[in-house]
C-alpha cells in the first residue's frame, strides 16, 4: 500500500498536483479557481505537519475504534427492491437500465 | 402566539400520551405551529412532512383508541437530520449533489423510531454531508442559533440542535463524526449524546466517516436522551460494526456522584480559555465535588494531534464513501464534456460544494500512492495512540470531564476565511470520536458576550461501553443545576404568519 | 520452476531461436450462493435488468455491507482443495476508482490480507502449477455498450462474491494453460463452489505472459484481457507468444513488448493494446472499515474440509485401484462429479463396476448426447441408478443380450419405464433355447462353406462372422455366446 519515496514532511507542490488529485477524485477544478484551491490545500497540509513528525516506532494501525471480528449473515434471501423502486431517482435512464455517455469497455 | 412555551421533555409527552391526556394529532399540530412561527428565522429545518406525520399521528391516536399497546415514544414529534434515510422522504445531506434525492429504503434507527410511535415531522438542515462545525456550509441556507440570530448553532447537525433548542421538538437525531452533535449541544444549550461507536446502527445514515459516524441524539433532557437511546440502539443486522449488545438501559439511580472519580485532563483546560469561560468551567467542577465526585488531574499527551488525525482518517474515509455520487442512480447530474469521466467530474463539481470539495481532495491525497504511509496510515497509528491515552487515564479515573468548546457559539462568518480555523473548534469533541468513546455534551453555565447570554456546554467521557454509566453522572448534574432549564428568548425569532 | 521435457518453449520460425513463454493466469470465478457477497439479493444469473437490486448494491447512501456465510464457507474449501494455506487472520480492502458498472466507486476486495495464499494445481500432464493467491471480491454490474447511443447499466450482477485467484507464472504454453483452467474448472465444479462457466460469465480469465531466450532473466510481462472462452484464451496466448518473439527479433526498440494490457479480438484473432490513459490506476487501497476482520480458526478449517467431496484425482485413482477399471475409463467417469455419483451407486447397487463402467461410458454417455432423446444430463436421466443395475444384472445373467440391452437402455431415455417392463413390451427375452437357436444357426451355416472349412481347420474365430446374422434373424434376443457354442457344435458334428 505504500511506498514511501516521498519525504514525509513533503506537501504538493502546488497546482499541478492538486490538479492530479483532482483528477484521481474526479473533481473538476474551475482554472480560475485552481491556484486558491492548491494554495489552501497546501496551508491545510502545511498546518496538519506535526502528525508526520510524532514518533510512531511499534504502534499498529486503528482503522477502526472495535475489536469485532467475524459478522457474518446466512446465505438466505432478503427482499430487493422493486426496478422502480431502484431506478426512480436515476437522471438518465433506458428502458430498465441506467444510462450513461458512451464508454469503451473498460476503466477508461 | 407563542406556541412557543416551554414544551413538556419527550419523557412528560409520551407519559401524557399514554395517560389519554394528549393526542398525537394535536402534539404534531401544535409542533408544526411553533416551526411556522420560529422556522423562518431559524432555518432549522430543511424538509417538512406535514401529511406524512399529520398521517402516522393519526395512525397512532387510532391504535391507541383500539387498546394497542402504545410505543415508548408513541405520540412525540421528533425531528431526522437531512442525512437519515426514511423511505420516500428527501434527503439531501445540505447538497445540491443530492437535491430532490428520496431514498428507497428507510434506516434501521427510523424504523425503530417509528416502531416506538414516535413522529418525525421533517427533516432538519445541516452542513453539507455532515462536513462543517457551523451550519454554514449548507446549500441550503444557514441555520442560526436560538441565542443569537447572528451566532451558529453549531454544525454539523446545525438544524437539529436549534430545532430542540428553540422548543420545536424535544427530541431530535443528529449524527456526531468529529463532534457534530455534542458541538452544537453545548452552542445551545441542550444535551447532546455520542455513544460508544457501535452501540447505534448506521444503517440509513448517509457515511461520512464510516469508523466514525453515529447517530446521536439532541434533548433538553438527560432522561430524553436514555429514552431516546433505548428506542434506536442495539445490534442491527444491516451494519456489521454494530456491537452485539440489545438496547441500552438507563441506570435509574439518581442519588449522587459519590464514589465517581472523575478526571479533568489538563489538555483540555488550554490557557487560552477566556476567564468568563474558565469561571464558568471552575462551577461546574465544584458543582461535581458538592456531588460527591472524586477530582483527579489526568493527562491526554497526544490530544495536540487530534485535529491533523482526525482530518486525515475522516476525510480519508469520506473521499471513498463520496465517489458513489456520481450522477448515475441517483442525484444531480451534469453532462460535462459528454464523455463518463467527463460527466463525473462536472457533476461533481457542480454538485458539491467548496468544504466538502477540499475534503475530498485532502482524502485523496492521503490513500494516494507515495502518501499512504507517510499521511493515512500514520494517522491511523497516531489513532491508537489517542486512544491508548484514554485507556491509560480510565485505569485511573471512571470519567472524564471537561468543557466541550473552547468557547461559546462564534458569529455566522467569523470562521469561513479560513477553513483551519473551523477545524481547529473540534479540538475537545474529535478526541472521543477517535476512540470510539461515548461522550455527552450538557450544559453546565453561560456566559455573557456582547450583551448576549450563550450557553456552554461540558462534556462528560466514558470509556468504551459506558454509555449508562455516562448517562447517569449527567443526568445527576443536570438534576443539580438549572442551565438546562433556562430557555432563549423567542420573541425576536417570531414572525406572523401572514 | 523446471524447464525440462522435450520441446519446451516456442521456437521462432524466422530465425529458429528458441523462446521461452512464462505464463500466468489470474481467475475470477462466481461462487454459487444463493445470495450476493453483501446483501441479500439473489445471485442469479440472467434476470431482467435491475431486478436483483437493494440499497447495498445499488450503493443507495447509507447503505452498508453484511458479509455472506455461505461465500467464505465455500471460498474456505476452495482453498483447502487447492492445498493452499489458509490465513489465521484476513480483511477486507477498498479498491476506488470510478466506472459505471462500479457503483459505490469502490469495489470491496482484499488487498494485502487475501484469505489464502499457496497451493497448486496439477496439469493432466503431470505438471504442478503454483499458485501465489486467492482472495475474495464483490463482481461489478454490467455496462452494455453495444445497445442504442448511451452505455446501459445492469445492476444484478453487482455484489456477486468472486474469488480471484493468481496463479505464479509457471505456465509455458497455450496447451498448459487450458489444462490449468479445465483442472481449475474440474475443482471447483467438485467442491460445488463455482459454474465455472465462461458464457455465463462466471468464470473470468486474464493472462499475463512475457518470452524470454532460455537462461535469460525473464522479460516486460504483458496483460491479456477479453478472454471469454478457454480456446480465445489459447489463442490468445499463442498470437501474443508470436508478437512478442517477432517484436524482440526485430531489433527496433519502438517495438518492444511493453508493460500494458492488451484486449484480445477474437474475430481477427489478435490482441490490440488499450488506448493509453493519461494516468495509471491508483487504487488508493485502504482497509474496509464498515467490515470487521476474518478470523479462521483451525475447527473451521476441519468443518469445511470434512464438508469436502472426495476431490477427481482421488477418485480416479480409487476406481482404478479398488474397481480395477483403466485410467482413461476413471477419467471419463470423474469428468463430471454427478457421473461420478450415478457409477458409484450403480456400483454399490450391482457389484459389478466394471460393467457399470463399460455400459455407462459407452451407451449411457452417447445417448446423453444424442439430442433425439430427451436427457443431456445426468441431473435430467427419466430413471434411477437402481434401475441400470438392474439392467446391468439382467445382462450378465443373460436374460437379455448385451445388443438387447442397448435397446433397453435407450427406450429407458425415452419412457423413463423399468427395465424388466420395457424387456417385456418389446420382446426382448434372450432365447437360450436351443432348439430355436439350432434352427437360426443352422439357417446361417448356409452356403458358407469357407468358414466351415475355416473353423475345422483350427481358426475357430471364424465362427464370428456368423453370429451377427443369428443376432439378426433372432432380432438381438439370442445369447451370442450360446449362439457361437451352438455354431461350433454344429460345424463340428456336420461334415
Amino acid at each position: 500500500m505504500s511506498d514511501s519515496k516521498i519525504t514525509p514532511a513533503a506537501a504538493p507542490s502546488g497546482e499541478a498536483d492538486v490538479l492530479h488529485i483532482a483528477r484521481l477524485a474526479r473533481l473538476a477544478i474551475d482554472p480560475a479557481h485552481s491556484r486558491q484551491v492548491a494554495a489552501q490545500f497546501a496551508r491545510i497540509l502545511e498546518e496538519f505537519k506535526t502528525l508526520t513528525t510524532l514518533d510512531v516506532e511499534g504502534v499498529e494501525p486503528m482503522t477502526r475504534p472495535t475489536d469485532s471480528t467475524d459478522v457474518l449473515r446466512d446465505d438466505r434471501e432478503r427482499p430487493s427492491l422493486t426496478v422502480e423502486d431502484a431506478l426512480a431517482n436515476a437522471p438518465a435512464r433506458v428502458e430498465n437500465f441506467f444510462s450513461v455517455p458512451k464508454t469503451i469497455g473498460g476503466e477508461a | 402566539m407563542s406556541r412557543a412555551l416551554p414544551i413538556q421533555d419527550a419523557c412528560a409527552q409520551a407519559a401524557a400520551f399514554r395517560r389519554g391526556e394528549s393526542s398525537a394529532e394535536q402534539n404534531v399540530r401544535d409542533a408544526f405551529d411553533r416551526i411556522d412561527a420560529l422556522d423562518g428565522s431559524l432555518n432549522a429545518f430543511a424538509v417538512l412532512e406535514r401529511e406524512r406525520a399529520l398521517a402516522l399521528a393519526a395512525a397512532i391516536d387510532r391504535d391507541r383508541a383500539n387498546g394497542i399497546a402504545a410505543g415508548a415514544l408513541a405520540g412525540v414529534p421528533v425531528a431526522l437530520k437531512a442525512n437519515m434515510c426514511w423511505e420516500g422522504v428527501e434527503a439531501h445531506c445540505g447538497s445540491r449533489i443530492l437535491a430532490g434525492y428520496r431514498p428507497p429504503y428507510t434506516a434501521t434507527f427510523v424504523r425503530r423510531l417509528l416502531d416506538a410511535g414516535a413522529i418525525p415531522l421533517g427533516m432538519t438542515n445541516m452542513d453539507e454531508f455532515a462536513m462543517g462545525s457551523s451550519g454554514e456550509n449548507s446549500a441550503f441556507g444557514i441555520a442560526r442559533n436560538p441565542w443569537d440570530k447572528s451566532r451558529t448553532p453549531g454544525g454539523s447537525s446545525s438544524g437539529s440542535a436549534a430545532a430542540v433548542a428553540s422548543g420545536m421538538v424535544a427530541l431530535a437525531l443528529g449524527s456526531d463524526t468529529g463532534g457534530s452533535v455534542r458541538q452544537p449541544a453545548a452552542f445551545c444549550g441542550i444535551a447532546g449524546f455520542k455513544p460508544t461507536y457501535g452501540r447505534v446502527s448506521r444503517y440509513g445514515l448517509i457515511a461520512f466517516g464510516s469508523s466514525l459516524d453515529q447517530v446521536s441524539p439532541f434533548a433538553r433532557s438527560v432522561r430524553d436522551i436514555e429514552l431516546a437511546m433505548h428506542v434506536i440502539s442495539g445490534v442491527d443486522s444491516f451494519d456489521s460494526t454494530t456491537a452485539q449488545l440489545p438496547p441500552l438501559e438507563a441506570d435509574p439511580s439518581d442519588a449522587d456522584l459519590k464514589g465517581l472519580r472523575i478526571g479533568l485532563p489538563r489538555e483540555y483546560f488550554p490557557n487560552g480559555l477566556s476567564d468568563s469561560v474558565r469561571a464558568v468551567l471552575e462551577a461546574a467542577k465544584q458543582k461535581l465535588a458538592a456531588l460527591g465526585a472524586e477530582l483527579v488531574e489526568v493527562s491526554l499527551p497526544h490530544t495536540p494531534y487530534a485535529i491533523p488525525t482526525y482530518y486525515v482518517v475522516a476525510t480519508a474515509e469520506a473521499s471513498s464513501n463520496l465517489a458513489r455520487y456520481d450522477g448515475i442512480r441517483y442525484g444531480k447530474r451534469v453532462e460535462g464534456d459528454g464523455t463518463l469521466q467527463g460527466m463525473f467530474a462536472a457533476t461533481r463539481a457542480a454538485g458539491f460544494g467548496a468544504e466538502v470539495q477540499r475534503r475530498i481532495l485532502l482524502g485523496t491525497y492521503v490513500l494516494s500512492s507515495g502518501y499512504y504511509d507517510a499521511w493515512y496510515n500514520r494517522a491511523l497509528r497516531v489513532r491508537r495512540l489517542l486512544r491508548q491515552d484514554f485507556d491509560l487515564a480510565f485505569e485511573k479515573v471512571d470519567l472524564i470531564v471537561g468543557p466541550t468548546t473552547p468557547t461559546p457559539a462564534f458569529r455566522i462568518g467569523e470562521k469561513t476565511s479560513d477553513p483551519v480555523a473551523m477545524y481547529l473548534s473540534d479540538v475537545m469533541t474529535a478526541p472521543t470520536s477517535l476512540a470510539g468513546l461515548p461522550g455527552i455534551s450538557i450544559p453546565c453555565g453561560f456566559v455573557e458576550e456582547s450583551g448576549a447570554s450563550l450557553p456552554l456546554g461540558m462534556q462528560i467521557i466514558g470509556p468504551a461501553l459506558g454509555d449508562t454509566r455516562v448517562l447517569r453522572a449527567a443526568r445527576v448534574f443536570e438534576a443539580a443545576t438549572d442551565h438546562h432549564a433556562r430557555r432563549p428568548d423567542l420573541k425576536p425569532l417570531e414572525h406572523a404568519r401572514a | 520452476m523446471s524447464t525440462t521435457t522435450q520441446e519446451v518453449g516456442f521456437v521462432s520460425p524466422k530465425t529458429g531461436a528458441r523462446w521461452i513463454p512464462v505464463i500466468g493466469l489470474e481467475v475470477h470465478c462466481q461462487l454459487k450462493t444463493w445470495t450476493k457477497l453483501f446483501c441479500g439479493c439473489r445471485n442469479e444469473f440472467g434476470a431482467p435488468p435491475n431486478s436483483l437490486t437493494c440499497p447495498v448494491c445499488t450503493a443507495q447512501p447509507g447503505a452498508l455491507p453484511v458479509l455472506n456465510r455461505e461465500a467464505l464457507d465455500l471460498a474456505l474449501r476452495t482453498a483447502i482443495a487447492l492445498g493452499a494455506e489458509v490465513a489465521p487472520r484476513s480483511k477486507f480492502d477498498r479498491k476506488n476508482y470510478f466506472y459505471c458498472d462500479l457503483p459505490k466507486g469502490y469495489q470491496i476486495s482484499q488487498y494485502d490480507q487475501p484469505y489464502c495464499k499457496g497451493g497448486g494445481i496439477t496439469l493432466a500432464s503431470g505438471k504442478r502449477v503454483r499458485l501465489t493467491r486467492i482472495h475474495l471480491e464483490e463482481d461489478a454490474g454490467k455496462a452494455i455498450h453495444d445497445r442504442g447511443t448511451t452505455t446501459l447499466v445492469d445492476l444484478n450482477r453487482a455484489g456477486v462474491p468472486l474469488i480471484e485467484s493468481v496463479s505464479e507464472a509457471d505456465m509455458q504454453s497455450s496447451q498448459e494453460a487450458g489444462e490449468y483452467l479445465d483442472a481449475l474448472k474440474e475443482l471447483l465444479q467438485y467442491v460445488g463452489a463455482s459454474d465455472c462457466d465462461m458464457e455465463k460469465g462466471s468464470l473470468r480469465c486474464d493472462v499475463n505472459i512475457s518470452v524470454h531466450p532460455p537462461d535469460e532473466p525473464w522479460r516486460t510481462k504483458v496483460e491479456l484481457k477479453n478472454l471469454n472462452s478457454f480456446k480465445n484464451v489459447q489463442a490468445a496466448i499463442e498470437f501474443e507468444i508470436r508478437r512478442q518473439v517477432e517484436a524482440y527479433e526485430s531489433g527496433d526498440a519502438a517495438q518492444r513488448p511493453v508493460q500494458e494490457t492488451r484486449l484480445f479480438d477474437a474475430v481477427a484473432g489478435v490482441t490490440r493494446s488499450m488506448r493509453r490513459k493519461e494516468d495509471a490506476h491508483d487504487y488508493r487501497y485502504f482497509p474496509e472499515p464498515d467490515l470487521p476482520p476474518i478470523t479462521i480458526a483451525s475447527e473451521m478449517l476441519e468443518r469445511q474440509r470434512a464438508l469436502l467431496p472426495e476431490l477427481p484425482a482421488a477418485r480416479r485413482e480409487r476406481y482404478q485401484k479398488s474397481f480395477g477399471l483403466s485410467a482413461y475409463d476413471a477419467g471419463v467417469l470423474t469428468a463430471d462429479r454427478a457421473l461420478a455419483d450415478f457409477f458409484e451407486t450403480v456400483v454399490r447397487l450391482s457389484s459389478k463396476p466394471k460393467e457399470a463402467a463399460n455400459l455407462i461410458t459407452n451407451q449411457l454417455l452417447r445417448n446423453l448426447k444424442d439430442p433425439e432423446l430427451p436427457a443431456s444430463s445426468i441431473d435430467e436421466l427419466p430413471f434411477r441408478a437402481h434401475d441400470i443395475a438392474v439392467l446391468i444384472q439382467l445382462i450378465e445373467s443373460g436374460a437379455i443380450s448385451g445388443q438387447a440391452g442397448g435397446k433397453v437402455l435407450r427406450a429407458m431415455f425415452q419412457t423413463g419405464q423399468s427395465p424388466k417392463d420395457l424387456v417385456a413390451s418389446l420382446g426382448l427375452e434372450q432365447v437360450n433355447d436351443s432348439a430355436a437357436l439350432e434352427g437360426w444357426c443352422r439357417e446361417a451355416l448356409v452356403g458358407k462353406d469357407k468358414i466351415i472349412a475355416d473353423v475345422k481347420a483350427g481358426k475357430t474365430k471364424a465362427v464370428g462372422a456368423l453370429v451377427g446374422p443369428v443376432m439378426k434373424a433372432s432380432k438381438g434376443s439370442a445369447n451370442p455366446q450360446v449362439v457361437q457354442e451352438i455354431l461350433l457344435r454344429l460345424i463340428s458334428e456336420g461334415p
